[in-house]
């Protein structure tokens, strides 16, 4: 009854505003500032790649040994008697971390957004939702402390290896990290394929595995591919957690158990204590220049791939 | 431009306060930064300093020597604490940003320790050993290659505890061990932190790690240090840094661009009085000799 009389009012007063403002000069504005966020994107975007390529061009066009930089594990960048810029090892541990991280938060994270979005129901499918959102509100620095004071003494004892801080630690928490982003965005993916597609494939006698997995994940792979590329992109980009439990070692890890040094932690750990414009200043902007190119890379891979499964369809 | 203009205020400020004899109330800022080594002896003459001359407020922060330079250089900070002397080229880097010449006041001795954990036989050390752990040409990778066995060690390999490259105790230990044209062996765990050294040491079996004998606690072991014979090798000891002994003992620095302004002097002949120095001895680290000092300011 209360409804019914609000609609009554509601519809009026709208038209009643309608009437009273001019469509054309309040459009114009908010179009205009629509406009502006748009482009804001693309000017920032441009404004942070000018800015990082400005700091190191100088010495990457002039000093610096590309050849070197991208096969060399000698990072010596303040060494008084042979300075030596070899990022391999950076590289090594940059994508060793996030290789490992990947392969355990791929199935966990999937696994995870097709139980919640296809087989929990009612109160339990609530519950894993605000809880896995939950673990996505945890900041980094947090993580980095589990690292150091739960993980490293932990992996000491079950794998009976001298430090705990390595390559492990730091996947185990990234993939920790990524679980999350990964769940809620692979949920959203399977709920936006139709019933209609449930509905047929039960009709033909499928079991629920066999609509799961021959029906619903093929067509969400975009959204799940998505999903993955995220959890990727915030395995390369993650700083703090990965700085304080990979035991920070320039070197090129032999297994899972050893430690390394990532090219975030690199700039993390010594740009703060550079001279302005000097060659171990600038080396470590060639290092974000890396960053990007590599981020941008997966992006662009993964745009090319989504749109290759939109042309087979 | 900007920023000169508020040295300058700030500058007068300090003057019109002075003038006035004392200038009760009127607050002055001083931005102190640097070593790690020197943080918490930095923190503790601050404080101390405080009940002293209540209307001065000193500001300190750690981040290493390099971070303390850096702002120096930038002419961001009116003290930087470093544990190493300037380079050439940073004193002509600060003139040539900020036009002033830094000005050097040694303030304490610190000596670096070598930790290992409590579980290691070792009691003494010598340059060679070092050399040999911690050089990039240094053959020993595991205790075997040193000659004893840790209990609790598996594989019995060294596990190098470092300091991340800008810090002035990487710096000076590595001049120190391996000679400043030389390069570590790659692979140490580099922490960002002197305490961090001895926290990882504490709880690796494994581990041999450097930092000042400040930090040392009763979970770990600090080594007898000697050039070449383990003879004569001398404990890690504020008396044994004082009689010049010890081997890895070094100067702690302040720098100034110029000589700084009156309250900022003023703050460097107290941390090298009587009762500046007392609190060195508190906090770990040895004393200035008594030619060294300087007499209390007078309030």
């Amino acid at each position: 009854m209360k409804e019914l009389a609000l609609d009554s009012t509601a519809t009026p007063r709208l038209s009643f505003l309608k009437r009273l403002m001019p469509a054309r000069p309040g459009e114009l504005v908010i179009e205009t500032v629509i406009r502006l966020c748009g482009y804001s994107a693309v000017l920032f975007v441009l404004a942070i790649f000018i800015f990082v390529f400005r700091e190191g061009y100088e010495f990457l066009a002039n000093r610096l040994d590309v050849v070197q930089f991208l096969t060399s594990t000698e990072w010596y960048p303040d060494s008084n008697g042979n300075k030596r810029y070899g990022a391999l090892a950076l590289i090594a541990g940059t994508v060793s971390v996030t290789i490992l991280a990947m392969s355990l938060a791929v199935p966990f994270g999937l696994g995870a957004a097709i139980y919640v979005s296809e087989f929990s129901k009612g109160r339990t499918k609530e519950t894993l939702k605000v809880v896995i959102e939950l673990l996505a509100a945890i900041p980094s620095i947090v993580w980095g402390f589990i690292g150091i004071a739960v993980l490293n003494p932990l992996l000491i004892r079950i794998f009976d290896t001298p430090v705990g801080l390595n390559v492990l630690n730091g996947a185990l928490l990234l993939a920790l990290m990524s679980v999350p982003i990964m769940v809620s965005i692979g949920e959203d993916a399977l709920k936006a394929v139709p019933d209609s597609y449930r509905e047929a494939a039960e009709a033909m006698g499928a079991t629920r595995w066999q609509v799961t997995w021959r029906v619903l994940v093929p067509a969400a792979r975009n959204g799940l591919l998505a999903a993955v590329l995220l959890g990727v992109g915030r395995a390369i980009g993650e700083t703090m957690a990965v700085l304080m439990a990979t035991g920070h070692s320039v070197n090129v890890p032999h297994s899972p158990l050893d430690s390394v040094r990532t090219l975030t932690a690199t700039i993390a750990a010594e740009l703060g204590e550079t001279a302005r414009g000097g060659d171990h200043y600038q080396v470590l902007f060639v290092i974000g220049m890396l960053l990007f190119t590599m981020t941008f890379a997966v992006n662009l891979t993964a745009d090319l791939v989504i749109r290759g499964f939109k042309g087979k369809r | 431009m900007k920023k000169i203009l508020c040295l300058a205020a700030a500058a007068s400020f300090v003057l019109v306060a002075c003038s006035k004899g004392g200038g009760a109330g009127d607050r002055v800022m001083i931005q102190n930064k640097g070593s790690d080594t020197m943080v918490n002896l930095a923190q503790a003459w601050a404080e101390d300093y405080r009940t002293q001359r209540p209307n001065v407020a000193i500001a300190v922060s750690g981040g290493g020597s390099g971070t303390g330079i850096a702002s120096l250089m930038n002419g961001t900070v009116d003290i930087a604490n470093s544990s190493r002397e300037l380079k050439k080229e940073e004193q002509e880097t600060a003139k040539k940003n900020t036009g002033k010449e830094p000005v050097e006041h040694a303030v304490a001795y610190d000596a670096l320790a070598i930790y290992v954990h409590a579980s290691n036989p070792m009691t003494t050390v010598t340059k060679e050993q070092l050399a040999c752990i911690f050089a990039e040409n240094g053959k020993c990778t595991t205790w075997k290659d040193i000659g004893v066995e840790v209990k609790d060690c598996p594989g019995q390999e060294i596990v190098r505890v470092g300091r991340q490259n800008n810090s002035g105790t990487y710096q000076y230990f590595r001049e120190w061990a391996i000679g400043d044209k030389a390069d570590f062996k790659l692979g140490s765990r580099d922490m960002q932190g002197s305490k961090d050294v001895v926290d990882l040491v504490e709880h690796t079996p494994c581990a041999i790690g450097y930092s000042g004998i400040g930090y040392k606690t009763a979970k770990l072991k600090a080594l007898c240090v000697s050039n070449t014979d383990p003879a004569s090798c001398v404990e890690p000891s504020a008396a044994n840094t004082l009689a010049q002994t010890y081997p890895i003992s070094r100067l702690l620095y302040m720098y100034t661009l110029g000589e700084g302004t009156p309250e900022v002097i003023r703050y460097l002949d107290w941390v090298r009085s009587d009762a500046g120095q007392a609190l060195v001895e508190r906090s770990g680290y040895v004393p200035l000799p008594a030619d060294k000092r300087r007499p209390a300011p007078a309030s």
